[in-house]
């Protein structure tokens, strides 16, 4: 085994082309964050337009005055399943209300089933690996084959299945997205904390007289927790994706009430003669989610670099 | 020393086939395939009564639910609910109504559906044939799709097309495939007129449905694919290769591809039950029958002996595949079965 | 080597198939005519692209090199020497690049010739022998299939012969059993079968030019041993070209007709071997010789005097055993020794011998199956809870790999304060005091107190880590391996400064290492392991000039650069030493 450590330790010093012995002093880890992003986005547009994205998104959850004057619920029988022009950029549905508006209005409800769906999966499951990780022994052999049971039935079906006992609502439909991540949670939490477990730090750490307690608050916990706010990141996606499905199944906000997957579903109806109605709010829902997954990619390689 | 751990999946996403397996040497294999089949029964054991507390112990009377599902227009009267409640065991205690419900269960009987009054079972027999037709036909277009985008994104070494390429996927994933299937039906039928738009009569209604759900799967398999072509490329064994003079193409083909592979069949199991959750969705937006068409209706509804009959289906076929995997998985990758001392710094890479 | 009967006639000469790759070397040479020049490189110039710009690192590089010559290129890590090995096997990963110069192999210029016809070049003309035979196998393919891949892609032989031509390559690389070894996956060979398998494919097409990267650092010192024998054979006997890439200044002695010392990626020095050892010109060769362990036979070194064993030991470690369950032999069995205070002991022994278990034991990071292990007469074998905590603050440990002891999350006031945090000794300011002292103590200025691990190289990491071990004043020291994944001369500085510690100090150490060279400059008392038991004891000089078990003598043996010292003249030192 010592032998296989030499050679990484020689392969990694490879592509450092750096002769000087010593790497190049602080870069500043914390000092220069804010600096850094500036200059990673700047060189990534790609990244940049994510961001935009996702700010303006969250803007308009918070503050959808801002977007739009109108009201998302009244009707103008004078203007009727209008193709997008100057005057209603996403069209009019067939109570003429403005579709635009009701894309901005509907923000926050997709927005907020996404976080409480996210936040559940995050807590209830990084709670149950970090235990599991810990603890060791009989309770994680308990707590993972349960866990092995929730990823053995597919998610969607997992959240209809949760519908189905607690009924229809935004809310609930968050909360049956976040059951169905909860176990993805659990396994990357306890594998990272199996993983700085074993780090010859950690146990240098014991070597050197350190306590449990402490070793974990000031050792494992560190290092765990930032694999598993990647997940997060990562899951706002997977989250946007399935709470705009079940919505559009018609389990989630009631009629009208401008959820971004009910008002697809909606515009099913009229999919042959206003493509609009469907197309433009499934549109911005994908650029939601390619926005949130670049982002966590970028979060993800950044902290493999900084490793 | 004789112990030896697969690799790892590379997303770290595989299911149980992801888990860490540990396989000792000498010829263990067959109390290897015992452990691994009993542990599968568990899961499906435990599936089986997740779905059974979810369903039972959630705030809300399960009677009333189903009888309002099942005679919707009439008022329920007092004596029919307490009917209902005999005729489903519900006077039982909880835990005489799940043994009563496992003996069923183990020998094929999955209880009735309140709304229709037929058995589960049946009506998840007859609905699995065109749901099959479906997910099989989606899967060998995402396999051929996805496995040619991974190839070439990987074989190319220019900049942009590698990077337009590498990224298709994560589009493909970020797409809701309801809307995918609406826009497919607006473009190809309704303004083409090419496919039918709903329905399922016979294999031109097949094919928009397939293509939807080719889409997100074929962009699953081209992630884990590229990922692991990619990690492949990059191992020391590739610069061993380049040395002897062989030409990129047997790179990716004879050196990379079967590593790759082997890593990517660990995510099958994901890869099957997402298949069937999504033929939910989908066989919603084109009006197909199938077993998503059963279980959106049976939620709609709240027909529960419905819903958790599907739910233990899907876990039962899911729990199969990584079975499979699992015991197929040594006949390929020499490195479990034949473990040696020496094989260790290899495997734990 | 030549076996003219597995070239198929129509096969005999492969440059028909290519538009004349090498010129010169199409023909092979009557014989190994050592004046052919093979190679010659040019005011070679290469950078890596990174993120944050271009770095160079290999500058205005020459080297020559002729047929049936071996060169050796020596270098500490980060020198350039492999990115040179590379670049000169058309090999450089895709953020390199060559900024200018030439590469002429035969008449052709490697730098400038297309991907395609340098493809015809290699495997064909130039052999790479990689660096860790561990990984540079396809795990998925049999081994007599890469072997015959040469063959095959170079078109040397018809397909149905392939099979039978690489069990006798396999052969001729020295592996036993070649017809069923080809049949197996190379998990199932041991790492020095698997670098033959390499020196098979190497050689495979008779190339003209061998380039070995560190061929046979990953492997145990004998086998290293065997290795290098049978390469250097192999190559003589067929004219073949070498250009053996290695940080090791012995091995090269030993094997090399010529050396080329780089560093910060340029040659400092070239020469035949014996003029460049005996009167190094450039100051960072003549630190490189002074440095090697084995080449220094008349460093002057302050005899250690040791303390001696005494009357009561402070750790004296009694039939200690250790299982692991599933596996039939104990890992550590039988093992028996004393340290005294003051004193340093070394355990030596190739890797699997038991000697880190033994380690791990001492320290109580694992619980022994049998035995005792006392400390200052106490006894600790089963110490739990407060007991254990009290062992830990008298005995701590240096682990091998400063890459991975030192969390990358803590500066490195917190990595040394910690053991001071955790035994509540001090207040915070005098915490931080007593870190800026103990710095001071390993020669690291107190400025490195508020940096990362990650900003510090492995030399000072490990000073680092040894400062750590020093913060709660303990007794005694356990090092496991703590300079074998250092350069030599971070290697050399250590040792001065475990020394000097030791003298400042008083602490004891117990000493792991698999090199017999390290620890005879550092150990009052050597004890030799193999497959988990102590077979000789005794002071460092004794058991270096009268080894009395095979074993000892088996790894003085492949101290590379012993076979130039005569057995029965010890070096002078190690007389010192006692």
């Amino acid at each position: 085994m010592s032998d296989i450590l030499i050679t990484e330790a020689g392969r990694r010093a490879v592509p450092q082309p750096s002769a000087d012995p010593a790497p190049s002093p602080a870069r500043g880890r914390r000092r220069g964050r804010a600096s850094r992003v500036a200059r990673q986005l700047a060189r990534q547009p790609g990244l940049a337009l994510a961001v935009a994205v996702v700010a303006l998104v969250l803007l308009a959850a918070v503050w959808p005055g801002l977007f739009t004057a109108r009201d998302p619920l009244r009707a103008d029988p004078s203007a009727i399943l209008r193709p997008p022009g100057a005057r209603h950029w996403f069209g009019t549905d067939e109570l003429g209300r403005d579709q635009y508006a009701r894309v901005v209005h509907g923000a926050v409800l997709s927005l907020r089933a996404t976080l409480i769906a996210v936040a559940l999966a995050f807590v209830v499951g990084g709670g149950i690996g970090l235990l599991a990780g810990f603890a060791g022994g009989r309770v994680e052999d308990l707590l993972m084959r349960m866990v092995d049971v929730l990823l053995a039935i597919p998610a969607v079906l997992l959240s209809l299945a949760v519908v189905t006992a607690l009924g229809y609502g935004t809310t609930k439909v968050a909360v049956a997205v976040g059951v169905a991540s909860v176990a993805g949670f659990a396994r990357v939490a306890r594998a990272e904390v199996l993983k700085v477990r074993q780090a010859v730090f950690v146990e240098a750490a014991r070597a050197s007289g350190s306590r449990w307690p402490s070793v974990l608050i000031h050792h494992v916990a560190p290092h765990a927790v930032g694999p598993i706010l990647a997940l997060a990141a990562l899951d706002v996606g997977g989250a946007v994706l399935a709470v705009s499905a079940l919505s559009f199944l018609g389990y989630g906000a009631a009629p009208p009430a401008p959820e971004w997957g009910s008002l697809i579903s909606h515009g099913r109806t009229y999919l042959a003669t206003a493509w609009w109605l469907s197309a433009l709010p499934g549109l911005v829902l994908a650029a939601l989610v390619l926005a949130t997954s670049r982002i966590s990619r970028a979060i993800d390689s950044d902290r493999s670099r900084q490793r | 020393m004789e112990e030896l751990t697969a690799p790892a999946s590379p997303t770290g996403t595989g299911g149980t086939a992801g888990a860490v397996r540990t396989v000792r040497a000498g010829g263990l294999t067959r109390r290897y395939a015992a452990g691994r089949v009993l542990r599968a029964a568990g899961v499906v054991w435990a599936a089986y009564t997740l779905s059974f507390l979810v369903m039972e112990l959630l705030p809300g009377d399960p009677v009333a639910a189903m009888a309002g599902a099942g005679l919707q227009l009439q008022p329920v009267s007092e004596v029919r609910l307490a009917q209902l409640r005999e005729q489903y065991g519900f006077d039982q205690p909880v835990l005489a109504q799940y043994v009563d419900y496992l003996a069923r269960a183990a020998r094929g009987d999955l209880g009735d559906s309140v709304a229709l009054g037929r058995p589960v079972t049946s009506m998840i027999t007859t609905a699995l044939p065109p749901t099959l037709a479906l997910a099989a036909s989606a899967l060998a277009l995402a396999l051929v799709g996805g496995g040619a985008l991974a190839l070439a994104a990987t074989y190319t070494r220019r900049r942009w097309p590698r990077q337009v390429l590498l990224s298709l996927p994560s589009l493909g994933v970020s797409l809701p495939s309801f809307w995918v299937g609406l826009m497919l039906v607006e473009l190809l039928s309704f303004r083409a007129r090419i496919f039918p738009a709903f329905g399922d009569d016979g294999v031109r209604g097949l094919v928009l449905p397939a293509m939807t759900l080719a889409v997100p799967t074929a962009a699953m398999i081209a992630q884990v694919l590229a990922t692991s072509l990619l990690t492949a490329l990059d191992e020391p064994y590739i610069q061993t290769a380049r040395g002897k003079g062989a030409s990129r193409a047997r790179l990716q083909l004879w050196h990379a591809l079967p590593n790759a592979c082997l890593s990517t069949l660990t995510v099958a199991g994901l890869l099957v039950g997402q298949l069937l959750a999504s033929s939910v969705v989908i066989e919603t937006v084109f009006s197909r029958d199938g077993i998503g068409r059963i279980t959106a209706d049976a939620v709609t509804v709240q027909d529960i002996p419905v819903v958790q009959g599907v739910v233990v289906f899907s876990a039962v076929v899911v729990v199969i595949t990584n079975l499979l995997i699992d015991l197929v998985y040594p006949l390929l990758d020499r490195r479990i079965t034949l473990a040696g001392a020496a094989a260790v710094p290899g495997a734990a890479r | 080597m030549t076996s003219p009967d597995r070239t198929h006639p129509d096969m005999a000469h492969p440059d028909m198939a290519h538009p004349q790759p090498a010129g010169d070397l199409a023909e092979p040479a009557a014989g190994p005519a050592r004046q052919d020049p093979v190679l010659a490189v040019r005011s070679l110039s290469v950078s890596y692209h990174t993120g944050s710009g271009p770095v160079r690192v290999v500058h205005d590089l020459d080297l020559d090199l002729s047929a049936g010559e071996t060169l050796a290129l020596v270098g500490e890590s980060g020198s350039g020497k492999t990115t040179t090995a590379h670049a000169i096997a058309g090999l450089l990963p895709s953020m390199a690049r060559i900024d200018g110069g030439s590469v002429t192999f035969g008449r052709r210029d490697l730098v400038t010739l297309p991907e395609r016809q340098l493809r015809a070049l290699r495997g064909r003309y130039i052999g790479v022998v990689p660096q860790d035979p561990g990984v540079a196998l396809n795990p998925v393919r049999r081994v007599g299939p890469q072997v015959a891949e040469v063959l095959r892609i170079h078109r040397l032989a018809p397909r149905h012969d392939l099979p039978r031509l690489a069990v006798e390559l396999l052969d001729q690389a020295g592996v036993p059993d070649p017809a069923r070894r080809a049949r197996q996956y190379p998990h199932e060979l041991s790492g020095g079968l698997r670098q033959r398998v390499l020196i098979a494919i190497a050689l495979a097409a008779q190339p003209r030019l061998l380039i070995a990267d560190e061929p046979t650092s990953a492997l145990d010192v004998t086998v290293q041993r065997r290795i290098l024998d049978h390469l250097g054979r192999l190559a003589d006997a067929a004219g073949i070209a070498i250009l053996l890439v290695t940080h090791d200044l012995a091995v090269a002695a030993e094997r090399a007709d010529r050396i080329a010392v780089m560093t910060g990626g340029r040659v400092v020095e070239t020469g035949p071997a014996r003029d460049l050892l005996a009167d190094p010109s450039h100051p960072y060769t003549r630190r490189l010789v002074e440095d090697a362990p084995s080449l220094a036979p008349a460093r002057a070194r302050p005899a250690r005097t040791s303390p001696g064993p005494g009357p009561a030991p402070l750790l004296a470690v009694e039939h200690l055993t250790r299982h692991f369950p599933g596996e039939a032999h104990p890992a550590v069995d039988d093992v028996t020794f004393t340290i005294g205070p003051r004193e340093t002991l070394a355990l030596v022994g190739e890797s699997g011998s038991g000697k880190t278990t033994t380690a791990r034991l001492v320290t109580r990071l694992l619980a022994p199956s049998g035995g005792r292990i006392r400390l200052r007469g106490q006894d600790v074998t089963t110490a739990r809870g407060g007991e254990l905590r009290a062992l830990r603050r008298h005995v701590q440990l240096v682990y091998q790999n400063p890459y991975a002891s030192l969390d990358p999350r803590h500066t490195i006031a917190q990595v040394i304060i910690e053991p001071l945090r955790a035994y509540r000794v001090g207040t915070r300011p005098t915490r931080r005091a007593r870190a800026a002292e103990l710095l001071d103590r390993v020669g690291l200025p107190a400025a490195t107190l508020d940096r990362r691990a990650a900003e510090l190289s492995g030399g000072q990491r490990q000073r680092v880590a040894i400062a750590r071990a020093l913060a709660l004043e303990p007794e005694l020291i356990v090092f496991d391996e703590p300079v074998s994944a250092l350069d030599v001369s971070v290697q050399a500085q250590i040792l001065d400064l475990l020394a000097r510690v030791q003298d400042e100090t008083g602490v004891a150490y117990l000493f792991i290492s698999h090199d017999l060279a390290v620890v005879s400059q550092l150990a009052h008392r050597v004890a030799v392991m193999r497959a988990g038991r102590v077979v000789e004891t005794g002071p460092t000089g004794e058991v270096f000039t009268r080894p009395s078990h095979p074993c000892t003598q088996e790894l003085l043996d492949a101290i590379p650069g012993a076979r130039r010292t005569p057995r029965q003249q010890p070096p002078a030192h190690l007389e010192e030493a006692r």
